[in-house]
C-alpha cells in the first residue's frame, strides 16, 4: 500500500509538548497583558463592528487550530458549527427575547450537539479523508438550512436578530456591544488554552504525533478525537453566535464551505498550533477584506487565494509560528552561551 | 415506467460527469497522493472554455470536446510544474490547501472576466431534440452524454490495464517506492498524470456545458459532490471512483424526481452510510492508522 494512505498527519505545527519550548512565565504574562490591552483598545482604533468581526473570526480560527495544530485533524466543515450557532442564537434571541449572551450560549450548545454525530462519523477517517468528510457534512447542513426556509428564512436569511441586553446602551451602540460580547469570546479563548495545557491536551498531541503509540498506551483515540471535536465545535459556536448578533442577521453565507475555507486560511496564516495565531491572522484577513470591499475591488478571492498559496508554499509556520520559532531559537542560543561560560 | 427510464438516463448522464471527474481525481491521488481541491474549478474552466471557444472563435461542441481537454492538460502541467511539485514531499494536506487557494483565485478571475450570469451555449447540431424509443421520449443529448462518458471511462480503464503506460501508472499507484526500486522513473510520470487528471475534469465540463448553466460558481457545488463520490467509492480505487460517480448521479436524479427537497441531502446520507459500514469506501482498501 502506498505511503500516503497510511501515514499520519505531519503539518508544521508550532504546538509541542516539550516544556523547553515554552516561554518563561514573566514573558508569557507580559504577552497576555499586552494582548488584553490591544483587545480592549481595538474598538477605539477601528470601527467597532469590524473589531467584533476580527475577534469572532479569531475564535473560529482558534477552534480550527485546536483540531489541526493539536490533534492533527483538518476540519474543512467548521462553517457548519459557526453557522448552526448563528441561526440557533438568532432564533433563541428572536423567539424568547432573552439577553443575547444566553442566546449565544444556547447557540454554542446546539453546535456542540450537532458535533456529536458528525464527529462520531468523521473520526472514522483520518488525514485528508477527515477534511473531505467534514466538508461534505458541512455542505449537507447548508442544503438542510436552505430547505427549512420556515425556520431559517432560506435565501433571505434570518433577519432582525436583537441585541437584547437589559434595555441598556449595548443594544444600540456597537461600541458598547463590543465590550458586552467580549467576555463570551474570551471565555472561548480561555477554554481553548485550558484544553491545550491540560493532561487531556497532552494526550491530543500524543495522538497527533503517533496515533498507534497513543492507542498502544491504552488511550481511546477515537473518544479523545470526538471530545476535542465537540469542544472545538462549541468554540466555533460561540464565535458564530456573537457574529450573528453583532450583524443582526444570519445568512446561508455562514454555512457555505468557503466560510470553512476562510477559517482554515486564517489559521494557516496566523500559524498552525499557536492559538495566538488565530486572532492575528483574523485581524489581517478581516481588515484586508474590509479595505478591499470599501475600495470597490471585486474578486477578493484573488487576493485571499494568493495569500493562501504563498503561505502554503513559503510560509508554512505562519506569522506567530515564525515569531515563536525565532524567540525559541534566540533563547536556546543564550542558554548555550551561558552553559559554555 | 417511461418517466423512470427518463430519470435513469438523466442520472447516468449527470453521473457520467461525476465519474469522469472523479476518475481524474482518483488517478492524481493514486500516483501523487494529492487531493486536488481545484478539480471543481477545472470542471468549470472546461465549460467556460467551450463557451468562449464558441463565442470568440466559432469552435463548436465537437471541436471543444477535443481542444478543451488538451488546453486543460497543458494548464494542469503548468500548475504541477510551478506549484504542486514543491509540496509533494510534504503532508498531503498542504497540496489540498494549495489547490483550495488556487480555486479561490480561478473562480474570482473568471467572475471578473465573464461576470456572474451564465454564458450561453447551444446543443450541438444532431444532438438536440428527443428520441422516441418504445414509446419513451428521451433527450438525445443526455443519451449521448451517458454513452460517451461510459465509453471514456472504459477507454481510460483499457489505457490503465492494457498498455505499458497504464502498467507503470498502476504500479506507481500501488507502491511508488517499490516501482522506483524496479527501475521505473516514477517522477517522470507525475506531471503528465496530473495534466491527464485535470483534462478529465475539463472533459466533464465540456460535456456539462450544453445542459448546465455555465457560471464561475458551477464548480463550487460540484467539488463537494465529487468529494462525496470519492469517499463513497474509496479514493485509492479507480473502479470505485467510476462506479460511485454513476451511483451518485442516479441517486441525485431519483432524488430530484421523487423527493426534490432532499435530492442533495440524500448523497450525503449515502456517504454517511458508507463511512459507517465500510469506512474505506465501497471499493477502497482498508486504511491503517
Amino acid at each position: 500500500m502506498s505511503d500516503h494512505l497510511v501515514q499520519t498527519t505531519h503539518v508544521e505545527t508550532a504546538a509541542s509538548a516539550s516544556p523547553e519550548r515554552r516561554l518563561p512565565p514573566a514573558l508569557r504574562w507580559a504577552g497576555l497583558v499586552l494582548a488584553l490591552i490591544v483587545v480592549l483598545a481595538l474598538p477605539m482604533m477601528i470601527y467597532p463592528p469590524v473589531a467584533m468581526d476580527i475577534l469572532a473570526w479569531g475564535l473560529l480560527a482558534i477552534s480550527v487550530d485546536l483540531l489541526l495544530g493539536y490533534t492533527g485533524l483538518l476540519s474543512f466543515g467548521h462553517a457548519a458549527f459557526w453557522g448552526a450557532s448563528a441561526y440557533a442564537t438568532g432564533l433563541i434571541a428572536i423567539k424568547t427575547g432573552l439577553p443575547f449572551p444566553v442566546a449565544v450560549l444556547g447557540g454554542a450548545l446546539v453546535a456542540m450537539l450537532l458535533a456529536v454525530p458528525t464527529g462520531w462519523l468523521a473520526v472514522r477517517r483520518t488525514g485528508i479523508y477527515f477534511a473531505m468528510v467534514t466538508l461534505a457534512f458541512g455542505q449537507m447542513l447548508f442544503f438542510l438550512a436552505n430547505w427549512a426556509r420556515d425556520l431559517t428564512g432560506g435565501e433571505n436569511g434570518l433577519q432582525g436578530i436583537p441585541k437584547t441586553f437589559f434595555g441598556s446602551v449595548v443594544e444600540t451602540d456597537p461600541f458598547f456591544f463590543y465590550y458586552a460580547a467580549l467576555p463570551l469570546l474570551l471565555l472561548g479563548a480561555w477554554i481553548a488554552w485550558r484544553t491545550v495545557h491540560s493532561p487531556f491536551g497532552r494526550v491530543l498531541m500524543a495522538i497527533r504525533d503517533n496515533p498507534a503509540r497513543a492507542r498502544a498506551l491504552g488511550y481511546n483515540v477515537e473518544k479523545y478525537k470526538i471530545m476535542v471535536f465537540v469542544i472545538s465545535a462549541g468554540l466555533a459556536g460561540l464565535a458564530g453566535g456573537v457574529f450573528s448578533v453583532s450583524h443582526g442577521f444570519a445568512s446561508l453565507q455562514e454555512l457555505i464551505w468557503t466560510t470553512s475555507g476562510k477559517a482554515v486560511l486564517i489559521t494557516v496564516l496566523g500559524g498552525i498550533g499557536t492559538l495566538w495565531g488565530g486572532p492575528i491572522g483574523a485581524a489581517i484577513v478581516v481588515m484586508l477584506e474590509d479595505k478591499l470591499a470599501s475600495s470597490g475591488f471585486e474578486g477578493i478571492g484573488i487576493i485571499t487565494g494568493l495569500i493562501f498559496v504563498i503561505c502554503v508554499l513559503a510560509f508554512r509556520k505562519g506569522i506567530w509560528g515564525t515569531a515563536a520559532d525565532l524567540i525559541a531559537r534566540t533563547r536556546t542560543r543564550q542558554e548555550h552561551k551561558r552553559d559554555i561560560s | 415506467m417511461g418517466s423512470f427510464i427518463q430519470y435513469t438516463l438523466q442520472g447516468l448522464a449527470a453521473g457520467g460527469f461525476y465519474a469522469l471527474a472523479a476518475l481524474g481525481l482518483a488517478v492524481i491521488f493514486g500516483v501523487m497522493g494529492v487531493v486536488n481541491f481545484s478539480h471543481g474549478a477545472m470542471y468549470m474552466l472546461g465549460a467556460v472554455a467551450s463557451a468562449v471557444l464558441l463565442k470568440e472563435l466559432g469552435v463548436g461542441f465537437w471541436g471543444a470536446i477535443v481542444l478543451v481537454p488538451i488546453l486543460l492538460f497543458l494548464f494542469g502541467v503548468l500548475i504541477e510544474r510551478t506549484l504542486v511539485r514543491w509540496l509533494l514531499a510534504l503532508d498531503p494536506l498542504y497540496n489540498f490547501l494549495l489547490t483550495f487557494g488556487l480555486t479561490l483565485i480561478i473562480v474570482d478571475l473568471v467572475k471578473k472576466k465573464y461576470g456572474v450570469s451564465g454564458l450561453p451555449y447551444e446543443l450541438p447540431a444532431g444532438l438536440d431534440g428527443r428520441l422516441a424509443i418504445g414509446g419513451v421520449s428521451l433527450s438525445k443529448y443526455q443519451l449521448f452524454a451517458a454513452v460517451f462518458s461510459v465509453l471514456m471511462c472504459l477507454l481510460v480503464w483499457l489505457l490503465l490495464t492494457k498498455t505499458r503506460i497504464g502498467m507503470i501508472v498502476r504500479a506507481a499507484t500501488e507502491d511508488s517506492e517499490r516501482s522506483r526500486a524496479l527501475g521505473i522513473n516514477v517522477g517522470m510520470w507525475v506531471t503528465p498524470v496530473f495534466g491527464f487528471g485535470i483534462a478529465l475534469a475539463g472533459l466533464a465540463g465540456v460535456l456539462a456545458s450544453p445542459f448546465r448553466a455555465i457560471t464561475a460558481d458551477m464548480g463550487t457545488n460540484f467539488i463537494i459532490i465529487l468529494f462525496a463520490v470519492v469517499v463513497i467509492g474509496g479514493l485509492g480505487s479507480i473502479l470505485g471512483a467510476v462506479m460511485a460517480g454513476f451511483l451518485v448521479g442516479l441517486v441525485e436524479a431519483y432524488g430530484q424526481a421523487y423527493a426534490p427537497a432532499f435530492a442533495q441531502v440524500l448523497i450525503f446520507v449515502l456517504m454517511a452510510a458508507v463511512i459507517l459500514i465500510r469506512p474505506s469506501g465501497l471499493f477502497g482498501r482498508e486504511e491503517v492508522s
